[in-house]
């Protein structure tokens, strides 16, 4: 399997035509991958400034990666359930998600869908068919594999799509969830963007395999390399994953080869470990620009048609952050409530002693730090 | 004497240990030239290169799993797992491998490994960045399980763990790397991980607490202490093996006895204290043993600092104790 170690590009680093136009993409789709990728852009720089600002707690952006996400999520169908990372938000907006929801959640308010229970990032969106991110690196990937064998219990023509990171190669449940996945021939496509980094340890200390699509082999799966910057290219590979994963073809690992053109996340300083010139090099290959090059080369990109989706995205982000840090806190009994379907006597009595205690000696200070990574 | 954080104290601690002795090697996530998340390995793979201090690929199974590989060969590995709720894909490796290497091969190997972690809330973190699992290691026979509350302390009792021969599980009170300083003696020494440390002495009401409660539960005594009731606070250092004699020995002096944590209720240490104190102290016990602790629920994120036990909810448990008749 050539793929596996090969990488796959349909525009060259400076966003002119190599290989062919994906086929079946036409200028609206091509329009509306555009936009998506600049949206994410944007979504992240405010959500940086908030953190900055001191106005949310943490954030993670996807900066140079838009193109590896979005990418992939043009090629899902509606009723694909996702199995996210915590820096592919670019996904939800592909799939009209309220924005709303989503500083609701930075901010861990009263509306928030997931009840100020996790940290900003981490969401929940059953609506879309997003489930529920969690923190430990990995975990996710064995849940779509089980997912995408439920969906062949029921005879459901859905896949699941699973996102991690080049670190999340080395969790336990990436190798369980290959496995299972190999084995069961499931419809599952495991979407690996290697940018380059888990934190600050580089993709060279995290395998000492010729690439992260060559761990497909052993699993008895298909395992494609794309240029993940080349946001055409990643959708040819996730397109053909995606009627494979229908035909019962089985499962594919897809290599995004991009870079993480900012911090891990908001806490985070990469110049303690990162040679900035590695940082320039791909700052030259910025999966945007080049789109936005190769768009022009079609006559499909106008600078007031970029203009538009800047105002209308930084107008939709303004009201939006409006109303999710006008909203307050959650109310108390969120501590207690989802912990099981019914609140069981031992939390009940746990919340009455908690009311006890406030209308006795008053509200509770916070003195929470900032967070490290 | 030098005036340390807790953070400068681990760092002072783990140069120290790794200068004495050639055998004692680190490795873990971001350990190496960002110098861990929190700082604590600044500096060490500047000094002692890639062989001694190892950043690994993302894997908690693997670190740990290697570690008592190496522990087992000979040497003093001093993994650290990023956050005490990353610790988990590793759980095995823990409770199956490094508690029972010792007994299940009749004492012929040994497992001589410190897992460092920084553990509890205080960043707001959510739940994966804030949990308090004292109790699934304490519930490990063949571990130990350390947690310091002061910065000399957390540096005694870090040398004292990398040269045990045990294995030992090292929490990290994170709400306290960057708390208050204290003064730490320079170069090596150790602090007794056996024995709990009287961290008050009073006469009317034993607290029995570790980690990031202690400050908690000393801004509590001071403000019981304003009311008349003066409070004796153990600081246990160690919740497996545990001191128990000098818990029962206070809660005979002062017949009255609260355990302090932030870790959920339910089958807690704080569980195991109240246990220990009814078997032991019935014939001097003035009032009904008190758990004071985190609710039986994930961590929140918002709602952190009500969750976690602040001093009011200490001095609820103070006064309710100290006044019972
Ligand atoms: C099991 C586990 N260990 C450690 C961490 C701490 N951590 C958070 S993100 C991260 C790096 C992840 O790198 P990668 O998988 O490449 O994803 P990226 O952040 O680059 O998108 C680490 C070590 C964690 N969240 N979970
Ligand atoms: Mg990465």
């Amino acid at each position: 399997m050539t793929q596996a170690t090969e990488m796959l590009q349909v525009m060259n680093a400076s966003g002119k035509a190599k290989g062919k136009t994906p086929s079946g993409l036409k200028a609206e789709d091509l329009k509306a991958m555009f936009k998506a990728m600049l949206e994410t852009r944007l979504l992240d720089q405010r959500g940086m400034n908030l953190q900055r600002q001191g106005r949310i707690g943490f954030y993670v952006p996807s900066f140079g990666q838009e193109a590896s996400q979005i990418g992939a999520g043009y090629a899902m169908k509606d009723s694909d359930l996702l199995f996210p990372s915590y820096r592919v938000v670019s996904i939800a907006l592909l799939r009209d998600v309220d924005l709303k929801v989503l500083f609701d959640q930075a901010w861990g308010n009263a509306t928030d869908l997931c009840k100020g229970r996790q940290m900003p990032n981490h969401y929940a969106i059953k609506d879309i068919g997003w489930t529920s991110i969690s923190s430990p690196i990995g975990t996710q990937i064995s849940h779509a594999a089980g997912a995408a064998r439920a969906m062949q219990i029921r005879g459901d023509k859905s896949a699941a799509w699973v996102w991690f990171g080049d670190g999340g190669t080395s969790s336990n449940d990436f190798h369980a969830g290959m496995n299972f996945a190999g084995v069961w021939k499931a419809p599952c496509i495991f979407m690996c963007e290697n940018n380059h980094w888990a934190i600050s340890v580089p993709q060279e200390m995290q395998t000492a395999s010729q690439s992260f699509a060559a761990k497909a082999i052993a699993y008895g799966m298909r395992g494609v390399r794309v240029d993940g910057n080349d946001v055409l290219a990643v959708y040819e590979a996730a397109k053909e994953a995606r009627a494979r994963a229908e035909k019962g073809e089985g499962p594919t690992l897809i290599e995004t080869v991009t870079f993480r053109m900012g911090p891990h996340s908001s806490s985070d300083d990469p110049k303690r470990y990162q040679d900035p010139a590695l940082f320039e090099e791909w700052q030259k290959k910025d999966p945007i620009d080049r789109f936005r090059e190769w768009l022009k080369g079609k006559r499909i990109w106008t600078k007031t048609w970029e203009e538009e989706i800047t105002a209308d995205m930084q107008a939709r982000i303004a009201k939006a952050v409006e109303a999710a840090e006008g909203t307050p806190a959650p109310e108390l009994e969120t501590i207690f409530t989802d912990v099981y379907a019914d609140v069981p006597r031992m939390l009940k009595e746990q919340h009455n002693e908690l009311i006890e205690q406030i209308k006795k000696s008053g509200d509770i200070e916070d003195t929470s730090e900032a967070f490290p990574l | 004497m030098p005036v340390m954080t807790m953070l400068d104290a681990l760092n002072d601690a783990l140069h120290i240990a790794m200068e004495k002795d050639d055998d004692v090697v680190m490795l873990g996530e971001d350990i190496g030239k960002k110098g861990g998340v929190f700082g604590t390995t600044a500096g060490l793979h500047e000094k002692y290169g890639d062989m001694r201090v190892m950043d690994t690929p993302l894997s908690e199974c693997g670190i740990i799993g290697a570690a008592v590989g190496m522990a087992v060969y000979g040497i003093r590995p001093v993994p650290e797992i990023q956050f005490q709720d990353f610790i988990f894909p590793g759980f095995d490796q823990i409770v199956s491998e490094m508690a029972k290497m010792r007994y299940r091969s009749g004492g012929q190997y040994t497992c001589p490994m410190v897992v460092r972690t920084p553990s509890g809330g205080g960043i707001r973190g959510g739940h994966y960045h804030s949990q308090s699992g004292e109790a699934y290691f304490a519930h490990t026979p063949g571990l130990r399980v350390i947690m310091p509350s002061t910065p000399r302390e957390a540096k005694g009792l870090l040398l004292a763990s990398i040269f045990s021969d045990d294995p030992v599980i090292f929490l990290e009170p994170k709400a306290l790397y960057r708390h208050s300083k204290e003064e730490v003696e320079e170069g090596y020494f150790t602090v007794d991980m056996d024995t709990a440390r009287v961290a008050r002495e009073g006469k009317d009401l034993t607290i029995v607490t570790w980690g990031a409660m202690l400050p908690i539960v000393e801004g509590a005594a001071a403000e019981a202490a304003e009311n008349g009731i003066d409070c004796e606070i153990l600081d246990m250092r160690s919740m497996l093996p545990w001191d128990a004699n000098t818990v029962i020995e206070s809660v005979k002096k002062t017949s009255r006895c609260i355990a302090v944590q932030e870790a959920p209720r339910t089958c807690s240490f704080a569980s195991e204290i109240a246990a220990t104190v009814a078997e032991k102290c019935i014939d001097s016990l003035e009032a009904p043993v008190a758990r004071v602790s985190g609710f039986d629920t994930p961590f929140p994120y918002t709602l952190e600092h009500i969750y976690k036990p602040d001093k009011k909810r200490v001095l609820g448990a103070i006064e309710y104790t100290a006044n019972w008749e």
